[in-house]
């Protein structure tokens, strides 16, 4: 279980990151949220495991405050909470079982991870969490060899290798064309499902968003403009909030040949 | 077309160039201004040729003698005073690498700080710092590594530094998400992505430390410049001749090697 | 799911590359500690030793300074004037080694390995051997300058020769241009910034380079090391260091800021 309470953050520029949050998310939610480029969906998703610091206010995971964790209780606290980045953010001369192995290291000394001394067990998760995104073939594969989807997929077993918790994607699948978009998607949906997971994510288009989500919440300049379960996330209200309705995946595809032909 | 509609030369460019040229040949005749020209000593030409003609028949027996202080021992010597010393270097770099890297500390001071130093250390000439280090292990090839080793913490701190402040920050991201410790951060997420280029750099300051260490010798600090000095001071043009085609075959046969590798590296 | 079906499994990759690689650097580590008597007995025995001359070298003895300077002049006179030798020398070879200004391999493949030979001989060698020519003072100093940066010059100028635009070379060919009008209209306008660059640069690394050729008797500041530090008088030789560093950082500031303007 996620608590945010009164949780606000403000850049040392002025700019208000997040205003006033008061938002629940339970064990086993697939959360999506969405909002316009600059509403704040990454400062929410980042100050969960505080890669982002909130100014005022507090986050509660799982009973405990993260915003009050320092070194050991931090590390043991993110520990729990797996992310995946829209960059994917793998080491890409590793190769994809090394990647993955690394989602372990917080579970181990130093000195031990150094020496790539991870015990039978982690290998392996590390074996189980690819096997479970269909990529185990490519385990000994040097990352930057694999395809964006296929990058993606391996950032999800690190996650999964990590026994997280939580998993918080920050626009998964923005740099992804509609085919890995679904394999990705799926990946996510399947994970929350079968192991109860919960997942928290950032997207940037409304249908997707509806499509797997089991609850939405809408961000406009820090707050939260909207809350509720898939049905209620329809066009018309989104209108309303946003004065135009969000873009969708299709928006982008009409729009992106509309360029090219343009060109 | 009629005169009036052509453009004007600028005349800022013109003015400009002038000064350019005039602060130019001042530097010309206040540096000729304090060369000697009592000339050439009389025995040039004649040295000279006894030098040409020592290289064209050089001391091939010199290349190898049973009793040591042969070529092959000294240009032994130079090639190991040059790898021990480059990885000594290499070693003792990275944590000013590290400190040098814009990237890697919050205040920007601290970077400036660490990029000062090593150019400190770039600009202290390594034979002068062999000479000091004669003084404090003694003549012979120890004080030519300790030379070469310190020396090229300048040079390979800058490049290594570059290096790290070219490096994805998304994976160091990641890690830290995973709650890793600091060191496992740098371990997983840093050191892979600047490993390639740092040995890619270690191998070009090897090429250049070769050099550097066939010249320690001139000043006692061990390697093929000591016999290659003394052969100059009695005039034994044709052991010149043999130390210097031995020097030019070792580099460029390491030059290869070491350039093969490093293009088999990036 | 837990149960890893064993033969689904990638085979790890034979390590045996990275084990002998990393012997072979052992034993070159070990043999070359052994052929230079390198020892950390040594090290820790002269440790003493290096703090005594450091704490001899503090503080520097101002007062020599007057005695210096005119050795210092000479230095950057030499430089100078070796650069200027190098840069005049360079012009033709760069020329000749470029392949696409002479078509023939018999011409640049020749010149050019004589470059690759120049640069294989270090400058104080080259000192040494001209000091032995033209006996002591700043003369061989210059010309050892001169013959080491003709070989710097030269190749990263014909580099950059190389790089050029065709278009201009067609253009002047096409105008039925003879070989000297074919260079100064088509290649000097494109290559004369670097070109100029790479004399500065060569210029810094001359100026490094002059500042130790007294140790050979090639003249300049470096005489004075020979002299102080025979006598052991260590405050004088931090003087000439300090000094030198000086001018050297003053010299590559301000001919990094040249080359910054020329590109």
């Amino acid at each position: 279980m996620i608590e945010f309470k009164n949780v606000s953050k403000v850049y040392p520029n002025g700019t208000q990151g997040l205003k006033d949050i008061n938002v629940t998310i339970e064990k086993g939610e697939f959360v999506v949220i969405v909002g316009l480029s600059g509403a704040g969906k990454s400062t929410f998703l980042r100050s969960i495991n505080r890669l982002h610091e909130i100014t005022s206010g507090e986050i509660i995971i799982d009973g405990s405050s993260i915003t009050e964790a320092k070194g050991r209780d931090l590390r043991i606290a993110r520990r729990d909470i797996g992310m995946i980045f829209q960059s994917f953010n793998l080491v890409k001369r590793s190769t994809v079982l090394r990647n993955v192995l690394s989602g372990r290291v917080g579970y181990h000394s130093t000195l031990r991870t150094v020496l790539g001394l991870f015990p039978k067990e982690d290998v392996n998760l590390a074996f189980n969490a690819l096997e479970r995104v269909n990529i185990v073939e490519k385990a000994y594969t040097r990352s930057d060899q694999l395809s964006g989807g296929q990058q993606q997929r391996v950032s999800i077993a690190r996650a999964l290798a990590q026994e997280a918790k939580i998993i918080l994607a920050d626009e998964p699948v923005a740099s992804l064309d509609p085919l890995t978009t679904k394999q990705v998607m799926d990946n996510l949906q399947k994970i929350n499902q079968e192991l109860g997971i919960t997942t928290v994510v950032n997207l940037h288009f409304i249908d997707i968003a509806r499509q797997y989500a089991t609850r939405i919440i809408g961000l406009q300049a820090g707050e939260v403009v909207f809350d509720g379960p898939v049905e209620e996330a329809t066009d018309e209200r989104f209108s309303e909030i946003y004065g135009r309705p969000l873009e969708t995946r299709e928006d982008e595809e009409v729009g992106a040949s509309a360029n090219e032909s343009a060109e | 077309m009629s005169s009036a509609t052509r453009p004007i030369k600028p005349k800022k460019k013109i003015y400009k160039r002038w000064v350019i040229y005039i602060v130019l040949a001042l530097i010309y005749v206040w540096a000729l201004s304090g060369v000697p020209v009592e000339g050439f000593k009389e025995t040039a030409g004649q040295i000279s040729k006894a030098i040409l003609s020592g290289i064209f028949s050089p001391d091939w027996d010199y290349v190898y003698l049973p009793e040591g202080e042969d070529l092959l021992r000294g240009l032994l010597d130079t090639l190991a005073i040059a790898i021990l010393g480059t990885f000594i270097s290499a070693f003792l770099c990275i944590p000013f690498a590290f400190w040098a890297a814009n990237n890697m500390s919050r205040i920007k001071a601290n970077a400036g700080i660490g990029k000062f130093f090593l150019s400190f250390v770039r600009t202290f000439p390594e034979l002068v710092m062999a000479l000091l280090f004669i003084k404090v292990v003694g003549p012979g090839s120890f004080a030519g590594v300790l030379a070469l080793g310190l020396h090229s913490i300048g040079m390979l701190g800058k490049l290594f530094s570059e290096e790290v402040e070219n490096i994805d920050l998304g994976p160091s991201e990641a890690l830290k998400a995973t709650g890793a410790r600091p060191l496992q951060i740098l371990w997983f997420a840093v050191f892979p992505q600047v490993l390639p280029g740092f040995i890619s750099y270690t191998l070009y300051r090897f090429e250049i430390n070769l050099r550097s260490a066939s010249v320690l010798g001139i000043i006692g600090a061990g390697g093929i410049g000591t016999p290659l000095i003394f052969a100059m001071q009695s005039r034994d043009w044709s052991r010149v001749g043999i130390i210097l085609l031995g020097i030019i075959v070792m580099v460029t046969i390491v030059d290869i090697i070491s350039g093969y590798l490093r293009k088999k590296i990036v | 799911m837990n149960q890893l079906n064993e033969q689904k499994l990638p085979k790890a990759p034979s390590r045996i590359k990275h084990y002998l690689t990393f012997i072979l650097i052992l034993f070159l580590l070990w043999g070359s500690a052994y052929q230079t008597g390198s020892t950390f007995n040594e090290l820790i025995e002269g440790f003493p030793n290096m703090f005594s001359v450091l704490d001899e070298m503090i503080p520097p003895n101002w007062a020599y300074f007057d005695n210096i300077i005119q050795a210092m002049l000479d230095t950057i006179r030499m430089a100078v004037l070796g650069t200027t030798i190098g840069a005049v020398i360079a012009i033709p070879f760069a020329l000749f080694s470029a392949s696409n200004m002479m078509k023939s391999t018999w011409i640049f493949y020749p010149v050019r390995f004589i470059l690759n030979l120049v640069r294989t001989i270090p400058e104080l060698l080259l000192a040494a051997i001209f000091v032995a020519i033209f006996g002591l003072g700043p003369l061989p100093g210059i010309f050892a300058l001169g013959i080491f940066s003709t070989g710097i010059i030269a190749k990263l100028t014909y580099e950059a020769i190389e790089g050029i635009d065709k278009g201009p070379l067609e253009s002047m060919t096409a105008v039925g241009a003879n070989k000297i009008q074919w260079i100064t209209f088509s290649v000097v306008p494109q290559v004369a910034a670097y070109y100029v660059s790479y004399v500065l640069y060569s210029f810094e690394i001359n100026i490094r380079a002059a500042a130790i050729l007294g140790l050979v008797g090639a003249g300049g500041i470096g005489e004075y090391y020979d002299r102080t530090l025979g006598f052991l008088e260590y405050d004088k030789v931090s003087t000439i260091i300090i000094f030198t560093l000086v001018v050297v950082l003053i010299i590559d500031y301000i001919s990094t800021k040249l080359r910054e303007n020329l590109l």
